[in-house]
């Protein structure tokens, strides 16, 4: 999977660029040394703009999440269902950077896309954007991404199965396919902790009504009332369980997308049936944030621009380290005031010794001189 | 020496510690409203920079020239100091906004950004006022202490003074380039050319935007635009000169020799920022046109503090100095500026020890 961030959206995006005009190119010479852009973002910060969009809307969906309709920037090329995109927010002033899947069809054709986020228990991001977004707010945007995608050439039979806000690339599959008339034999499970925090649970259920094709299952892992309908199921969904629900699992090619214990087990499932092919997966928590260790022993450190490796120790800089192992990085001051050695961190987690702030999403910048590595560490170096 | 002796060792870092807790708290409390602040600053530089070029286009009418002119001298100011020279000391690096970072900054002036990080940032920053380091003393070109011997062509100093502030640009644009350093042999000739092909890159396409594409879109009315942006230009050289001397050079302001900071430790590096620099008193809006650099106390000992909590800080720090009996130097613009040019004279004839200040001692 790759990632856009903020260090890669460093100077322009390409969809910035493509979006250009030539006429905005010469008005550069202009602006020099800012783009035209930044005197547009700054002085009128509405005007629809390359990886920028607007949000329109905001719905509640389930009962700790909200469907958010933004406007498509400029330069917009369309997505893939399936596909996800960065989404950018500034919380407390700091720039954020999350990926959404898109969680509309591409067929949608007022301008408009959505993404569906679910907030998670002391989740910066998903918090901040279900309940402090609001419309008319401006959002920084990637490009849509991804390889969790239907194949043009459509499968016979697919089964699709989500868990949590696991459905948002999932809809959008659903929604595409109900646009393009191509339901044929789907079949879809679905879970969540409850009916009312089931996310798209009644577009789902309003489908499966229309298309008789379209065999839906929810499951309910925390409810205790009656199921209402068939095709409703309390308890957690299993990979064991799809011989009985679908009793062709084998015949069919598989789309999941949910928490990362149930993509294994059917990563495993798969593999045992010898039809790993058939499944493709989309992890929503990939090991991208290391987590902040208590006690800092030995650490890992990888310069992986010069392919170097070597063990740091939590009090030694990263900038001490990097030359102990033979390298020489850019620096000035070697006491944090310059700037000099700033630095992209690719993985893992670093502190500054200075005042303990730690560093540890993907494309963070840290000053290599007073920082040093308090886990295992991937540096730009 | 001039380094107040009678602190201990100990004494130095528990004064280090004092401000180091400072910064630890201005940083824990960053957020939204800082944010706002330089998003604000840079919203008003733009808006003055197009409102104050759009004026000029009407500059045959007196009025909209004068406008235009301090429209866009102000715009020039306040990108090349509150904005441009704050966002480069990584003072807004916390906001992890790519655009508004240290890395990717350019600003709008003869010195290309990454030269400018190295004499300024480093150079200066780290080696305040020790003479034969930092480059500001006197720019390669000036006698600013007594500590630097008197040559022949010292002489010439009131005439080199004022050509640099009315060039001030370029002087800080050639300060990397270094080229007393080349002439002694103290740096390659090789160096020096990368550095200088790179200034003119930079100051050509300055120059193609104030003085060649502006004039031209204007018409018949070229020469209103080509005068006003020379115009903004030089009020701009000369207020950043003048804010920049007094930060480092009003009477009371130290300098230092390079022995002095033979393994120099944190506390030391604190004091010498302390004896080194000079505030200058005046109201908000000065203080903004300034970069805040009229807190250069505040500014030295904490270089990447955003610049809009220097005022709150400032209190608070002069408040330590006084417990440790340390001089806090700090007057009026007319004070601050009056003994700096009386410095630069004075130190164009030979001797001139007494400007050095007396160590401070109990
Ligand atoms: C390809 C891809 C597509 C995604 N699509 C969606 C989507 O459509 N809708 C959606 O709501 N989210 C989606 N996510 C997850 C999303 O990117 C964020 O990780 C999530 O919103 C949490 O961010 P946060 O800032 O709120 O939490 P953080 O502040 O980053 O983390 C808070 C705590 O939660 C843990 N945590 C982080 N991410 C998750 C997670 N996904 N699940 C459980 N715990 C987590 C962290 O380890 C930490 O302990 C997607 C992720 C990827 C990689």
């Amino acid at each position: 999977m790759s990632f856009h961030n903020a260090a890669s959206t460093r100077r322009s995006t390409s969809a910035e660029r493509a979006a250009a005009s030539p006429w905005m190119r010469a008005v550069s010479a202009l602006t020099y040394p800012l783009s035209p852009g930044d005197f547009i973002d700054s002085l009128l910060p509405h005007t629809p703009r390359a990886a920028r969009g607007r949000v329109e809307h905001i719905e509640r969906n389930g009962l700790d999440a909200a469907t958010i309709t933004l406007r498509c920037p400029r330069g917009w090329h369309g997505h893939q269902a399936g596909q996800f995109i960065n989404v950018g927010v500034d919380i407390d002033g700091v720039r954020h950077t999350r990926c959404y899947s898109i969680s509309s069809a591409p067929e949608r054709d007022d301008g408009c896309f959505t993404i569906t986020v679910k907030a998670i228990d002391n989740g910066r991001v998903s918090n901040h954007l279900v309940d402090n977004l609001m419309q008319g707010d401006v959002v920084l945007l990637g490009e849509p991404t991804g390889e969790f995608v239907l194949p043009t050439e459509l499968p016979q039979k697919l089964l699709l199965i989500a868990a949590g806000s696991g459905i948002t690339p999932v809809i959008s599959m659903l929604e595409s396919l109900q646009a393009k008339d191509r339901i044929g034999d789907i079949v879809v499970i679905h879970s969540a902790p409850s009916p009312e925090a089931m996310i798209f649970g009644s577009e789902l259920e309003q489908m499966a009504q229309r298309h008789a094709g379209l065999t839906l299952h929810r499951f309910y892992t925390q409810h205790t009332g009656e199921s209402r309908h068939a095709g409703e199921h309390r308890g957690r969904f299993a990979p064991a369980k799809l011989s009985r629900l679908c009793p062709d699992w084998q015949d069919r090619q598989v789309w999941a997308c949910g928490p990362d214990a149930l993509l294994q087990s059917l990563e495993q499932q798969f593999d045992t049936a010898g039809i790993a092919d058939h499944l493709h997966v989309e992890r929503f928590r990939p090991a991208l944030r290391a987590a902040v260790p208590g006690e800092v022993k030995e650490a890992q450190v990888q310069f992986s621009r010069s392919a170097v490796s070597a063990t740091g120790n939590g009090a030694q800089s990263l900038l001490e380290l990097a030359e102990a192992s033979g390298l020489s990085p850019e620096h000035g001051c070697r006491m944090g005031i310059c700037h000099g050695c700033t630095t992209t961190l690719k993985a893992g987690c670093v502190r500054d010794m200075r005042n303990g702030e730690v560093f540890n999403e993907e494309g963070d910048l840290v000053q290599i001189c007073v920082c040093a590595p308090v886990g295992d560490v991937d540096l730009e170096l | 020496m001039t380094h107040p002796t009678y602190l201990t060792d100990a004494q130095a870092e528990a004064f280090g510690k004092e401000l180091d807790a400072i910064r630890d708290e201005v940083k824990a409390s960053l957020g939204a409203k800082d944010a706002a602040y330089i998003h604000r600053m840079i919203r008003i530089q733009r808006g003055l920079e197009v409102a104050g070029r759009a004026s000029l286009f009407a500059g045959v009418l007196p009025p909209f020239w004068l406008a235009g002119t301090a429209m866009l001298s102000v715009a020039k100011i306040l990108e090349n100091m509150e904005v441009g020279h704050n966002i480069m000391h990584g003072q807004w690096d916390w906001m992890k906004d790519p655009k508004i970072h240290s890395t990717s900054w350019e600003w709008d002036t003869a010195c290309p950004a990454d030269q400018w990080k190295h004499s300024h940032n480093y150079m200066h920053h780290t080696y305040t006022n020790v003479v034969g380091m930092d480059r500001d003393v006197g720019y390669g070109i000036l006698r600013m202490s007594a500590h630097q011997d008197w040559r022949v062509w010292n002489l010439g100093q009131p005439v080199y003074n004022a050509l640099l502030a009315g060039l001030f640009q370029y002087g800080v644009a050639l300060h990397d380039v270094e080229f007393d350093r080349v002439l002694e042999g103290k740096k390659s000739w090789r160096d020096a050319w990368t550095r200088l092909k790179a200034v003119g890159r930079k100051t050509s396409r300055q120059a193609l935007k104030d003085y060649v594409l502006f004039p031209l879109l204007a018409g018949p009315f070229f020469l209103y635009v080509f005068s006003g942006n020379v115009v903004a230009n030089f009020v701009r050289n000369l207020w950043a000169y003048m804010i920049i001397f007094c930060g480092h050079f009003p009477d009371g302001a130290h300098t230092f020799k390079a022995e002095e900071i033979e393994n120099e430790i944190r506390g030391r590096w604190y004091l010498r920022q302390l004896l080194g620099s000079c505030n200058i008193e005046g109201g908000k809006i000065f203080h903004i046109m300034s970069g805040n650099l009229s807190h250069q106390i505040e500014h030295h000992i904490f270089p990447d503090l955003p610049s809009n909590r220097y005022a709150e800080v400032a209190p608070r720090v002069r408040e330590i100095c006084e417990r440790y009996g340390l001089p806090y130097n700090s007057g009026s613009l007319a004070r601050q500026f009056g003994t700096t040019t009386w410095r630069v004279l004075r130190l164009s004839l030979p001797g001139g020890s007494s400007l050095e200040p007396q160590a401070v001692l109990a």
